[in-house]
């Protein structure tokens, strides 16, 4: 675990910036697959469990790709480890509690994960900084193609991949981007936006928090159908909605740019996180917020994008914790999140 | 564990939510369960018998229950109230009543998309027969007519084998 803790050069993907990513924080898509003649994972024992992770384990090293990945039992993970991964979006919540017999095949530099018994026998996922739907789905494509060559798959002519949720069925695959929306979030459209997406096969909800105002004005699109589209289609669909979001986003940000209270804003905030001597989570979440659309914009010249990335990622809660190796209180940890935070936004 | 949201407290309630037919499910402290409106928004959110909902039709969910899928066991009922397959033979066994659930999840019973080397001879056809369509629409705009009549005759061929299989 202490590879996974050790956030260090060179940066990971939630550490970077990438193609439009003043709204854009990072793309993953994901891919649901299971092996034929083999219950899923809720019916299985312990045994059985690991003898699907050995499955997968062996069919990526036949792949010859073994060698870039890391394998970690779940069983042998701390909480703290499994819920910063979840915080860095390498694992799924479900997935952080699994025990016995789930196991993670993780790429050394993070960007490709593979859970082994989660709902489905595997998820794997490959994430990227930036808007890149392209460049993840031929990743994970690939990968998946590397799979299929040793592990037999569930497949059904008429449902397509078959998965323990019917709502997996088809192609099995869940595109998602995260997007920065501060301006559409002032403006209360993320309501209308969310019914619009909705009836375009898509979903959008709050990243970070569940409440009608998510922390951080962070969202998460997704593709929700999976039957009856083809991956292509269903990243095009995605690709075309998510560029609509971004004109509406930087328009709307140009909004604000008029009110002079903005600019205050966003300063005042660079002023509190390089000054502030305890962070809580909702506060770092909403001032970085501030921040990240400032830099965004021009309005504050020599912070960049991967720093504040980087932060919004090493912050969390788990992720503080992971790193120093051992549980805090939250006034401890508040404390290590301002230091942190005061550390990199140097002037 | 600790609380999925704030990650500060014990977590306590086990939340299970559905966006458009997604489901998420997190683990939170009392303080940030009460902050996401469990007990108002989601109070008597019933898991049972919302995907009970989402899964039978109601004359199915009182029919007899006595088909039990080999590859696990499950009864169609066991499935229905949980929301989920036992394993993927469950989709064969009981494929013409799950099927008008996934009708309403996905606005679509066919798979088009990729498939394994394993299988899916059809669904390959189907992709070979588009991909083919494209090239010739590449053909008919670069005026190679030659080439156009060949694509066209393999297109045919195709549809044809598959026509003859679908019945
Ligand atoms: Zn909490
Ligand atoms: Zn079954």
């Amino acid at each position: 675990m202490d590879e996974r803790t050790n956030q260090n050069n060179p940066k990971k993907w939630y550490q970077q910036s990438g193609a439009e990513g003043d709204v854009v924080i990072s793309t993953r898509v994901r891919l649901a697959r299971n092996l034929s003649g083999t219950p899923f994972p809720a019916g299985l024992t312990a045994e059985r469990k690991r003898e699907v992770a050995e499955k997968v384990r062996g069919a990526l090293k036949a792949s010859g790709n073994a060698g870039d990945y890391d394998y970690l039992e779940m069983g042998n993970m701390t909480a703290r480890d499994a819920l910063s991964m979840v915080e860095r979006h390498l694992v799924s919540p479900e997935f952080a509690q699994c025990e016995e017999g789930s196991a993670l095949l993780l790429k050394k530099d993070e960007s490709v994960s593979i859970m082994i018994n989660e709902e489905d026998h595997i998820r794997l996922q490959v994430m990227r900084p930036g808007l890149d739907l392209d460049e993840a789905y031929r990743e994970a494509d690939e990968l998946d193609t590397a799979l299929d060559q040793t592990l037999h798959f569930a497949f059904d002519d008429r449902l397509g991949y078959l998965t323990q949720c019917p709502t997996n069925l088809g192609t099995g695959m869940r595109a998602s981007i995260m997007l920065h929306l501060p301006a559409l979030e002032e403006r209360g459209a993320i309501q209308q936006l969310a019914g619009t997406v909705s009836k375009l096969g898509l979903t959008i909800r709050g990243l970070y928090g569940e409440g009608s105002k998510p922390e951080g004005a962070i969202y998460q699109l997704s593709n929700q159908v999976t039957l009856g589209i083809s991956e292509r289609s269903a990243i095009e669909n995605l690709k075309g909605i998510a560029n609509q979001i971004i004109r509406e986003e930087r328009a709307g940000r140009e909004l604000l740019r008029r009110n002079p209270r903005f600019e205050d804003t966003v300063w005042r905030s660079l002023g509190l996180l390089r000054t502030a001597r305890l962070l809580s989570h909702d506060e770092f979440m909403a001032l970085i917020s501030n921040l990240r659309v400032g830099v965004a914009m021009g309005i504050i010249p020599d912070v960049g994008m991967d720093v504040l990335s980087g932060l919004i990622s090493d912050a969390q809660p788990a992720t503080i914790m992971a790193a120093a190796r051992r549980d805090m209180e939250p006034g401890e940890r508040d404390a290590e999140r301002a230091k942190m935070v005061r550390e990199r936004l140097a002037g | 564990m600790l609380c999925q949201n704030c990650g500060k407290r014990p977590a306590t309630t086990f939340l299970k939510k559905t966006i458009n037919g997604q489901t998420t499910e997190a683990h939170l402290c009392a303080e940030c369960a009460a902050k996401q409106g469990v007990g108002s928004m989601f109070g008597g959110f019933d898991l049972g018998s919302f995907w009970g909902s989402l899964f039978a039709e109601p004359d199915v969910r009182t029919a007899a229950d006595t088909v039990r899928c080999e590859g696990c066991g499950h009864s169609f009922r066991e499935i229905a109230e949980s929301g989920k397959a036992g394993c993927p033979e469950c989709y064969t066994t009981f494929y013409d009543r799950l099927l008008p659930s996934i009708q309403r999840i996905h606005g679509k019973t066919r798979h088009t998309g990729k498939a394994p080397s394993n299988g899916g001879e059809e669904v390959k056809k189907e992709n070979e027969i588009e991909r083919l369509r494209r090239e010739l629409a590449d053909c008919i705009a670069q005026q190679q007519y030659e080439k156009c009549a060949q694509l066209r005759d393999r297109i045919q061929e195709l549809e044809k084998e598959s026509g003859d299989k679908a019945e």
